[in-house]
């Protein structure tokens, strides 16, 4: 996306209104005699360059975005070097600890195992942000293309993925996982995200597509063809912007989800085993001790939870940016 | 351009549409958008097509520029001779080379008609880069150049902005612009005015024609507005319910219509020395496609029907008098009595 300069930047303390009036004068000065003035306007006034540049300035307004933004990137910041803040080792357990409550140099206390539930915790960021930034990377693209393929060039192409996303959506998540990764055998995240892409692109892919579809339909597009544009170039330079707009909103929100799945697969023992650290492994064990030691179940519920909602309300933000219904 | 232009008239036919049909299938039924169309346009020339929503003009323009949407819309027949090739027997990709290079066409609302997330630079540029392989930088160069070209003021700094940022009559320059880029020989123009403000609709008009004349290209305008026909056009066809209904050059048409149908439409033209009297409109609704009225279309609308009207379809008749030095058809069993008045 080209950024260009833009003279009523400076306007944009002064709320949308301001801002419209000094793009209109500025319009103004450079139009031929006899043309109506007047910006072509995006809704609300804002002094807008494009959809995107508008989405942006609308996001770093919202306190929603920033709250919700800060708390990914610290996520994000301890699952690369979790070390950073937790000095043990999420593996290095003592028995003898078993169940024990917060002590010095221990603010989490201790899980059955005796392992550390701060480190755990900390550690197990790493297992819910990967696999949910992969799900959600693996299930946007894949859904996109199948669903924008079916949109472009519709007919038989079309119906047969729309059939074949309809016997998706009617396996059951859960019930799906619990039948298919019970056979897997491997410690790694990969067969788990590999599940969610599985079960996940037919939403993406249903969005995707009508999207494409509405995209199409615009008259930019029919002019693009009009003046000998190709089909690849028609879907890349001129649809897919205009369409990607509605994936990239749902796809935010599904990663929240995709976390929380993660953490459901592996409390019901067919997600994520152990040695890999994950929270979800983690409510799983704590799960049985709850009565007499709660505080390894809510530490790392807590951490999930905080970490479900900071992924759905970035999404909200960004739908809010994005859908200019919404303005 | 009204007057007579004897190179251009000599000039073999650039695009020739023959006998077209097209059909739409919904799940109501066939829709006969255009049936039996006809009509030609020469290197230098305007053709204006005029004629009521749903008379076939922009399906007709649609099928010449290969954007027909297919299904559900469906060529039944017909060939459309473009520098004397039948385009509809060429490939897809064939086509699409001429779409742009050899033929472009404009449409009537430019907002909407320009890639919102896209500048106009950009837009502009892909033109070079589609179809002459040029750089990006190059290409926004030639943009530069072209918009300099449509007399869009300060074309250097605009050409990074964005379509919304433009005013109405700025937009259609930047389409026209987008038109003209590699200078086609076939230029149709859908409605090019409509959309904008009188005063602006004059500046684009005599943009368009201007451009036309340096780059001798044929004009195909599609419009329902008789009084932007008048001043550039040099022949018009009419066309109602998916047919030509008259066909004359324009000053023979605006002196004595030959079908009851043109009749109707100069009429209905409000006239200043007519204040205070009720406008004239042409009673009745344009013919249901999926049910067009056998015999001459306009049968049930005009006010000249005999019973021959009900049952034969009339043909498109070589119209002749004293004086008419160009060729001139009307698809009225009483175009003489028509011309009479």
């Amino acid at each position: 996306m080209p950024e260009p300069h833009d003279p009523a930047e400076g306007a944009i303390a002064g709320t949308g209104a301001g801002g419209a009036m000094d793009l209109a004068a500025s319009e103004a000065t450079t139009l031929a005699p006899g043309e109506p003035g007047g910006p072509g306007g995006t809704g609300a006034g804002a002094p807008a360059r494009s959809l995107w540049s508008d989405a942006w300035r609308d996001l770093r307004r919202n306190p929603v975005f920033i709250v919700s933004g800060l708390i990914i990137l610290f996520l994000v910041l301890i699952s690369l070097w979790p070390s950073a803040i937790a000095s043990g080792d999420p593996l290095d357990c003592d028995l003898a600890n078993a169940q024990k409550g917060s002590s010095p140099g221990h603010p989490f206390g201790f899980d059955g195992q005796g392992c550390d539930v701060y480190t755990r915790t900390v550690y197990g960021a790493r297992a819910s942000v990967t696999v949910g930034v992969c799900a959600t990377l693996g299930v946007a693209l894949l859904g996109s293309v199948l669903g924008g393929l079916a949109g472009f060039f519709g007919g038989a192409w079309d119906a047969i993925l729309s059939r074949i996303t309809d016997v998706f959506f009617a396996i059951p998540v859960v019930l799906g996982g619990l039948v298919l990764l019970s056979v897997v055998t491997s410690n790694t995240v990969w067969p788990v995200i590999g599940f969610m892409v599985l079960l996940g692109w037919p939403q993406i892919s249903r969005i995707a597509r009508g999207s494409v579809i509405t995209a199409k339909q615009n008259d930019y597009v029919q002019a693009a063809r009009a003046l000998g544009a190709s089909n690849s170039r028609m879907l890349l330079r001129h649809i897919a912007p205009n369409a990607v707009a509605p994936v990239i909103v749902v796809a935010t929100i599904a990663l929240g989800t995709y976390i929380a799945l993660e953490a459901t697969l592996s409390y019901l023992g067919v997600g994520l085993k152990p040695p890999t650290v994950s929270w979800g492994i983690d409510i799983s064990a704590a799960s049985q001790y709850i009565r007499n030691a709660p505080h390894m179940l809510l530490w790392p519920a807590g951490a999930l939870a905080i970490t479900v909602l900071a992924f759905i309300m970035l999404g909200d933000a960004v739908r809010d940016a994005l859908d200019p219904k919404l303005r | 351009m009204a007057t007579e232009a004897p190179t251009a008239a000599d000039a073999p036919m650039l695009l020739e549409v023959r006998d077209l049909h097209v059909e739409f299938r919904t799940r109501d039924g066939v829709a006969k958008a255009v049936n039996g169309v006809e009509y030609g346009v020469r290197a230098g020339e305007t053709l204006a097509v005029l004629g009521e929503s749903g008379s076939g003009k922009s399906v007709t323009a649609q099928a010449i520029m290969g954007i027909l949407d297919i299904p559900p819309g469906r060529i039944t027949s017909g060939e459309i001779l473009f520098q004397g090739q039948d385009l509809l027997k060429l490939k897809e990709d064939e086509r699409r080379r001429i779409r742009g290079a050899g033929m472009a066409m404009i449409f009537q609302d430019a907002l909407s008609s320009l890639n919102p997330v896209l500048s106009v630079g950009d837009q502009l540029g892909e033109m070079f880069v589609v179809h002459r392989g040029m750089s990006r930088k190059d290409a926004r160069a030639k943009a530069v150049e072209l918009m300099d070209r449509v007399r869009i003021p300060a074309a250097r700094e605009r050409v990074t902005q964005y379509p919304h940022q433009f005013s109405g009559g700025m937009r259609q320059r930047i389409m026209i612009a987008m038109a003209m880029a590699l200078e086609p020989s076939l230029i149709i123009a859908d409605e090019p005015t409509t959309a904008l403000d009188v005063t602006v609709q004059a500046q684009v008009m005599d943009l368009l024609a201007e451009l036309q004349r340096e780059l001798n290209m044929g004009l195909i305008l599609i419009t329902h507005d008789l009084g932007v026909v008048a001043d550039v056009a040099d022949t018009i066809a009419v066309m109602y319910a998916g047919r030509i209904v008259e066909k004359a050059p324009v000053h023979e048409i605006y002196k004595a219509p030959a079908h009851p149908y043109t009749k109707g439409l100069l009429e209905s033209i409000p006239r200043l020395d007519q204040k205070g009297q009720d406008l004239f409109a042409i009673k009745g609704l344009p013919p249901n496609l999926m049910n067009i009225p056998p015999g001459c279309a306009f049968n049930p609308r005009c006010p000249m029907a005999q019973d021959i009207c009900r049952t034969d379809v009339p043909p498109l008749a070589k119209v002749t008098y004293e004086g008419l030095t160009a060729e001139r058809r009307s698809a009225c069993h009483f175009w003489k009595e028509t011309l009479r008045g």
